[in-house]
């Protein structure tokens, strides 16, 4: 396989520059009929920063990400992205503003190609309109080309070469969540939303994933919010880590802090007094 | 100039142009232009009027069969609408044609753009329904449509139809199977040119991602609604086209075949042609044609014949039998259709004659 040849030239410094990506979210309230998702969160991400957001299972964490990627609206609160309020934008708008994510439960497209799958995110980056799509125009042709050619950067820094043009339905789980990344990578986000990249992987995948992970945010700027389970991975690279709790915030503070929190420690481990 | 590849082992492209190509080999390319030379040269000046006729039916059929795959095949939303689609397009063509006295080049096009926009009308419940739910809604619109056909009489005469003036083009008549027979099939070729236009740049691509996720498509800034309804749109608008086509070779119409019955049997040709397969639709809409046409001849035959004293009323229903047959027979042992057979057919000669 060859190795991995540079910087995509998506992630160049002239364009990570401009990628702010400032994430407020304020009092946020999610309830399903009774049942409390989400009560008064509060959450900030600056930009370059690897955010994570941990907490046992039910705790609200996916919902978090679904109000903030559009696909729950909030009963109470709001979500501010580089100043702008983003609550109600719907899901393929906020995909413009600049939030990409990934799923927990691979929601890739099974029937089609890694590459048609990465073709997808580029979607919104295609400028021409119908009529020129309808003939083909060579202006068409050159952008397809333009696009096909950071796809294979993406390949290249994924190392998903040989896999490029395989049906993504005969792929292991852990190449899956690979092309998911991918895919995800190819919607130029200026926010990246993990959900649980690391679920249901090999120590080697998780490497490799970390690999990737490492080298988007502290080589290159990339923002990131990170949901997952795993705390030896969480502790290692995450710059600041919020913990929930039923719905609600726990507590939040840089890794050593969440490490020597009582309430952290209580809410994975139990009450110790009842010992 | 590049060097050709006629027989290649297998396909290695060295340039990303290559993998955005309609045909993979510039032998598929070849065979293409040498099938388009054999059609319009033999084909229309080697057959009787009685085959032309069904050819051009054929050609007609094809155009109104790639509309519906976009819609079903590739976006995944079935309509049981589009016989009547044809309807509004023919209609739409008939009236432009008498009443405005539009010429034929400007009536069929407009005649698209008229049913496009009573498609995407009809595609609205496709933001709230899914599936069989939306079958039905376009089941509604079957009926909609052909109840407005018939007792519309101000607009489209009702029952007794509409006889349109005959066709022209820059001054050149078109009259008869022969000339019929060119236009007919340069638009097919057109329009099956745009249909693969479409399905390889990014708004083919969104319909097969509502097709296959619409949660994730929608993750990925593909705003759902709006492409469901541009699928209704560009689907009716082929639609409209083979109506238009349809009208002005039978130079008379009325409402009575735009009927359930002829979106099942496009539904039909879909399905036995090839799901999300443009070729698929030609190779649906060719079988499905030439089946009616030789069950037609074979119940008259039957009928007639006295081979079957005392039973021939048993055979009337003949038709309907194999054409439900047919479908079952094909979703039971060839699911991706006619065209999955065509590419078994193809890639087994790949190494001919020197396999092993």
């Amino acid at each position: 396989m060859k190795a991995y040849r540079g910087r995509p030239s998506i992630f160049s410094d002239e364009l990570q520059k401009e990628k702010a990506a400032e994430l407020e979210v304020v009092n946020l309230t999610l309830n399903f009929g009774g049942v409390m998702a989400l009560s008064n969160i509060n959450m900030s991400v600056k930009t370059g920063e690897l955010f994570a957001v941990i907490g046992p299972n039910g705790a609200g964490k996916t919902s978090l990400l679904n109000c903030i990627t559009g696909y729950y609206r909030p009963q109470k609160g709001k979500i501010y992205f580089n100043g702008e309020d983003i609550t109600n934008v719907a899901t393929h708008d906020l995909i413009k503003c600049g939030i990409g994510r990934t799923f927990q439960n691979i929601e890739l497209f099974p029937g089609m190609t890694v590459l048609s799958n990465m073709l997808l995110a580029r979607h919104i980056h295609c400028r021409y309109g119908f009529g020129p799509a309808a003939l083909f125009a060579p202006s068409v042709k050159n952008e397809e080309v333009r696009h096909r050619r950071i796809l294979e950067e993406l390949i290249d820094f994924l190392e998903i070469q040989p896999i490029r043009n395989q049906l993504v339905g005969s792929l292991p789980y852990g190449l899956r969540k690979r092309v998911e990344l991918g895919r995800a990578l190819a919607l130029e986000p200026k926010i990246l939303i993990l959900d649980e990249p690391f679920a249901g992987m090999t120590l080697e995948e998780k490497e490799d994933m970390v690999r990737f992970l490492i080298e988007l945010n502290e080589g290159w700027g990339q923002t990131m919010v990170l949901v997952e389970h795993d705390m030896s991975i969480v502790m290692a690279i995450s710059k600041r880590i919020m913990v929930l709790n039923f719905g609600e915030k726990l507590a939040e503070g840089n890794p050593e802090e969440i490490q020597n929190d009582p309430e952290v420690t209580r809410a994975y481990l139990g009450d110790d007094t009842t010992l | 100039m590049r060097k050709l590849w006629f027989h290649p082992c297998g396909n290695f492209s060295n340039r990303y142009e290559q993998e955005i190509t309609i045909f993979e080999t510039d032998f598929g390319r070849a065979a293409a232009l040498l099938g388009m030379v054999v059609l319009f040269t033999l084909v229309p000046f080697m057959t009787g009027p009685y085959v032309l006729y069904v050819i051009n039916i054929i050609g007609i059929t094809s155009i109104a069969a790639i509309g519906l795959n976009i819609l079903v095949g590739f976006t995944g939303q079935i309509s049981l609408g589009h016989g009547a689609f044809v309807g509004v397009g023919a209609y739409a063509a008939a009236i432009m044609a008498t009443s405005l006295s539009f010429p034929f080049w400007i009536a069929v096009p407009v005649a698209g753009l008229v049913t496009a926009l009573v498609g995407m009308v009809f595609g609205m419940p496709s933001v709230r329904l899914k599936g069989l739910y939306l079958t039905i809604a376009t089941l509604a619109g079957q009926f909609i449509i052909e109840y407005i056909l018939v007792h519309w009489e101000s607009l489209t005469r009702g029952t007794m139809g509409i006889i349109l003036p005959s066709a022209s083009i820059l001054g050149i008549t078109i009259e008869g199977d022969r000339s019929f027979f060119f236009v007919i099939f340069i638009s097919l070729i057109a329009m099956t040119y745009i249909a693969s236009n479409i399905m390889r740049t990014r708004y083919g691509r969104a319909f097969i991602a509502i097709r296959d996720n619409d949660r994730a498509a929608e993750g990925m800034g593909i705003p759902i609604f709006r492409y469901k309804l541009l699928a209704f749109g560009v689907s009716s608008f082929y639609a409209g086209v083979a109506g238009a086509l349809l009208a002005f070779y039978l130079i008379s119409i009325s409402t009575e075949p735009f009927n359930l019955g002829l979106s099942v049997e496009y539904l039909a040709m879909v399905i036995i042609g090839g799901m999300g397969n443009i070729a698929g639709s030609v190779f649906g809409a060719t079988f499905i044609t030439v089946l009616n046409e030789v069950l037609r001849w074979l119940t008259d035959f039957l009928m007639n014949a006295g081979i079957l004293e005392g039973f021939q009323l048993n055979v009337a229903p003949l038709r309907e039998l194999v054409f439900g047959a047919a479908i079952v027979l094909f979703i039971l042992f060839e699911p991706r259709g006619l065209a999955e057979v065509w590419r078994i057919i193809r890639s087994s000669f790949r190494l001919w004659p020197f396999s092993y």
